[in-house]
């Protein structure tokens, strides 16, 4: 099965669990199947991934609804961005370092679905903007501004782990 | 390219989704500022680190089996106990759950028309020229000044009429590359709606009587030929609306 890894990527990167992840996989490969009609065209996994996003997000509301991420703000970047600016260039000789794998699996887990997942649709599917822009079902436009944020918070997180460890 | 429009367009570039003209910039902009060239350096770091280090979590084999067997089980009523030609449907629904998945890769593969991929580079040189907001490199709603313009790059010349009475008002001209050279692309507004049009040079191009829909990606596309020329215009408007559009324009030279 093609792009079954991909669709199972996704979801075990948003739902944090194997078997959640397996269960929305199987849940959206049924949908896929029964809304095959609904494909017309252009790039098929990025098609799945939309519909493995989407059936992610409806399971959370029945399962989990009171997990759901507060909202990232404009104001949570901007506390990141005042502190990366006063803290000089540690994060850049971390990302240096050989053995960053636990960090970088550590901080990516720990920024929320929204930025998480274009993460994992941009650096892991190595997927276009304009894929990326109907998988999360945001204007092309924001695309750019929603990665950029993204990976300041990567940043961010990767600092303090390392401080914490 | 200041700092300013470096840092804003810094991950466009870093993830190579630019139009040329814009990365040069960009580029020429990183050779000479080191305080850019540095936080540039940081998210290629970053980028590379996320790439080689981030888990790619892959399909437990069981998975597969799984989702085969759902797509049995869920097909499985629709089997009448008497009727014997429903009898190959848990298994045609097997196959097709498996091949929704599978076949796909083959679409990726596929030979689509030419028509097709120069639909998919209209619509990233359209999308790449909203993105950027980089719409124009001679920006002019006088026609005698684009006409010019578009003569000294190309050899040949596209029509170009101001279409603000007809509500299409001429922003400007850049040069674009499909199908594999340079094209010119017209632009014009709608309301807040960009369109591109994109002109070339085709011998087999076609009439303007048989104009050519097509919507991809939430765009909506409209190709024709006219003397000797092939167009293809592209924008987020309606179907309808860019009727209108390429029928003004066709009918206005």
């Amino acid at each position: 099965m093609a792009h079954l890894d991909a669709a199972y990527n996704l979801a075990r990167w948003l739902a944090h669990d194997e078997h959640d992840a397996e269960d929305v996989v199987q849940e959206a490969c049924l949908r896929a199947y029964r809304f095959f009609a609904s494909f017309h065209g252009g790039n098929a996994r990025a098609w799945l991934l939309a519909i493995v996003r989407n059936t992610y997000y409806t399971w959370l509301e029945k399962n989990h609804a009171q997990t759901l991420n507060v909202e990232f703000t404009d104001d949570t970047v901007a506390a990141v961005d005042y502190d990366m600016a006063t803290t000089g260039d540690s994060v850049e000789r971390l990302l240096q370092e050989e053995d960053t794998r636990r960090l970088v699996h550590r901080a990516l887990e720990r920024i929320p679905a929204e930025f998480r997942e274009v993460i994992v649709l941009r650096e892991l599917e190595d997927l276009s903007y304009r894929d990326i822009a109907r998988i999360a079902d945001i204007p092309l436009g924001t695309v750019m501004s929603r990665l950029s944020r993204a990976r300041k918070l990567m940043l961010h997180a990767l600092k303090k782990l390392d401080q914490e460890s | 390219m200041d700092c300013k429009q470096t840092r804003n367009y810094l991950h466009g570039h870093l993830d190579r989704e630019l139009d040329p003209v814009t990365a040069a910039g960009i580029e020429a902009h990183l050779r000479t500022c080191a305080a850019c060239a540095q936080a540039y350096a940081v998210q290629t770091s970053l980028q590379t680190a996320i790439k080689k280090q981030a888990e790619y979590y892959t399909a437990p084999d069981a998975l597969a089996a799984r989702i085969r067997a759902t797509a049995n089980a869920t097909s499985a009523p629709v089997r009448k106990k008497s009727a014997p030609r429903w009898q190959w449907f848990p298994l045609v629904a097997a196959v097709a759950a498996t091949a929704v998945i599978t076949w796909t890769t083959a679409i990726q593969l596929g030979t689509g028309s030419r028509d097709e991929r120069i639909a998919e580079q209209v619509i990233a040189g359209h999308a790449r020229s909203v993105l950027t907001n980089h719409l124009a490199e001679v920006a002019s709603s006088d026609q005698h000044a684009v006409k010019p313009w578009l003569s000294s790059k190309f050899d040949f010349s596209p029509p170009v009429t101001d279409l603000t009475t007809a509500g299409f008002p001429l922003v400007g001209a850049r040069l674009d590359y499909v199908d594999s050279r340079p094209v010119a692309a017209l632009v014009y507004r709608h309301r807040q709606h960009v369109i591109n049009l994109f002109v070339w040079p085709d011998a087999n191009a076609g009439t303007v009587a048989s104009m050519r829909p097509s919507s991809k990606q939430g765009y909506n596309l409209l190709h024709w030929g006219d003397a000797g020329m092939t167009f293809w215009a592209i924008s987020d408007l309606s179907p309808a609306d860019i009727k209108t559009f390429a029928d003004t324009y066709a009918s206005a030279k």
